[in-house]
């Protein structure tokens, strides 16, 4: 009797033509509207060009660029250094309310970063709480202008990211071997020198997961800059909404998507490297 | 670091990730437009809000998106699961990396390339593209927590069903799910989290005819910090505390 194969092949069949339609066709036209002309009566013209590439090492955009690799960078390594001992204190405890303490991290990890970003701006605006603690405390005598400029993005940035740090991490740290650590001691090495050679080696999959989910949506969430920087902050994700919504040049606003998931490219490459030392699964969530 | 030293960092971390959270929740409670002092408890904000037709259908419309969504991305991220964990096919590793790439990808990357793609095949952006887009973006994330499910599978269990004649749809039905629910059920859920607070994707591929609530709550958002807003945060908040507990709820009644 032949093996009936149909499930198989329609599922197979199904994923394949979703993913190849709204997946892999969509990007393959911002790669080919990255490399075309803007109309002058329709949004884009046929004609080749690498016009738009050589346009973004323009100052403006090249400011921009610049600008949102450092914010994004700072953010980054904000959530590692915050997120790391939580992560590390977390997966270690042997406290009754292990539970507890994780479900209290997902909620804000399922909880839609707009909200939590408005939170941050209800804290951080001139009549807001933080001003009138601190001016009630006394530590003040002006209330701070801390909202509209690039600190109050870190925070707001910081705030919606840190769970996307934290769970990987969490995750990478829960699955460590504690007998290596013992063993390490056993041998004669100090805390410092088991964290360096042994825990954060064998930690770094978790690490650079958590970086890539943190830096890619910290340039690219445009909502935040708008809503806590001002105009006074533009990253990329800021510029491509321009060039889509109110600039109408979408052969740019192309070339930048096309830059940003080239970077998105190259940090996947070293996470595979990474983990595939380490034979890793893929236990990014 | 000694045990005090741990739990006040633990307690630091989680007053920085609650303490916005509760401020939004309590000012939303406050009988005064603009001031910050408490004038007493109100539920004036509430009544307002579910007053407002206009944001009623709104939440309708998301409320239908994220059904919809949920259930597609569901079906279509079971099957990739699946057919990742049990068949070996051409592409396969291909597959695999690209479920993971769409995950990691920025969410602004995926809104224009799907806005470009709708221009092209010149289709009207709004209730039928946004349930395109939201399908799209929902599914790695169902076909990445049923994998992690599904790998701590027996696979003996497909072989004696298959042993006792039992075909591949048969054997999906009849075993995978029942066995999988949770896992399956907790993809819904995340998808339709998902699909309720999106505003990057939505942003871009939905049309004016069809707005939807964190669109609507970004435009509020953008005129500054009012109670109303407060009070609707909080409404979406209490609805994700909900959903998350049904799926850790889920998640750990077939441990």
């Amino acid at each position: 009797m032949m093996p009936d194969n149909t499930f198989k092949r329609s599922s197979i069949v199904a994923i394949w033509v979703w993913l190849t339609l709204f997946a892999l066709l969509p990007n393959l036209l911002v790669l080919m509207t990255s490399l075309m002309q803007q109309g002058d009566n329709e949004l884009v013209r046929l004609q080749l060009t690498l016009n738009n590439y050589w346009e973004l090492f323009d100052a403006t955009y090249f400011k921009i660029f610049w600008h949102s690799i450092d914010i994004a960078a700072v953010c980054t390594l904000v959530c590692l250094v915050i997120g790391y001992p939580f992560a590390y204190f977390l997966a270690r405890t042997e406290s009754r309310y292990k539970a507890i303490l994780l479900f209290l991290v997902i909620i804000p990890f399922w909880t839609s970063s707009l909200i939590r970003s408005y939170a941050i701006v209800a804290i951080l605006k001139t009549h807001g709480i933080l001003n009138s603690v601190l001016l009630d405390l006394g530590l003040i005598t002006q209330p701070l202008h801390l909202l509209y400029s690039g600190v109050a993005v870190i925070v707001g940035l910081v705030y919606s990211l840190l769970p996307f740090m934290i769970l990987p991490l969490y995750a990478n740290i829960e699955k460590l071997d504690i007998r290596l650590i013992d063993a390490a001691r056993d041998l004669g090495a100090n805390r410092m020198r088991v964290f360096i050679r042994i825990i954060l080696p064998l930690t770094l999959p978790g690490i650079i997961a958590g970086s890539m989910l943190v830096f890619l949506p910290a340039m690219s969430m445009f909502f935040i800059p708008d809503l806590l920087g001002g105009a006074k902050t533009m990253l990329v994700g800021n510029l491509i909404q321009n060039q889509f919504m109110s600039a109408r040049n979408w052969p740019i606003g192309s070339a930048v998507s096309i830059i940003l998931t080239a970077l998105m490219g190259l940090m996947l490459v070293i996470y595979w490297r990474i983990s595939k030392n380490r034979k890793e699964q893929q236990g990014l969530l | 670091m000694n045990r005090l030293g741990k739990f006040a960092y633990l307690t630091a971390v989680y007053l920085f990730f609650y303490f916005p959270i509760a401020v939004l929740i309590v000012y939303s409670f406050n009988n005064s437009q603009y001031s910050l002092i408490w004038h007493g408890f109100t539920f004036s904000w509430y009544q307002q809000l579910f007053a407002d037709t206009d944001l009623q259908l709104v939440a309708v419309h998301s409320l239908l998106v994220g059904v919809l969504a949920a259930t597609f991305a569901t079906v279509l991220g079971t099957l990739t699961a699946v057919s990742l964990y049990r068949y070996q096919f051409y592409g396969r590793k291909l597959l695999h990396s690209l479920i993971f790439i769409l995950i990691v990808s920025p969410d602004i990357v995926m809104g224009i390339s799907l806005l470009i793609l709708f221009s092209t095949l010149k289709i009207t952006l709004g209730f039928w593209t946004l349930l395109l887009s939201h399908i799209t973006f929902c599914m790695p994330f169902v076909s990445v927590t049923v994998y992690s499910r599904i790998i701590g599978l027996d696979k003996n269990i497909f072989e004696a069903a298959k042993d006792l004649g039992a075909t591949d749809f048969t054997i999906f039905t009849r075993v995978i799910i029942p066995l999988l629910w949770p896992a399956i059920l907790v993809g819904w859920l995340l998808s339709f989290t998902l699909s309720l607070d999106d505003v990057i994707i939505s942003f871009f591929v939905t049309g004016p005819d069809f707005n939807i609530l964190p669109l609507q709550i970004y435009s509020m958002v953008r005129l500054g910090v009012k109670p109303e807003v407060n009070a609707l945060c909080s409404v979406m908040f209490g609805l994700t505390l909900l959903i998350v507990l049904a799926s850790q709820l889920a998640l750990r009644k077939k441990q």
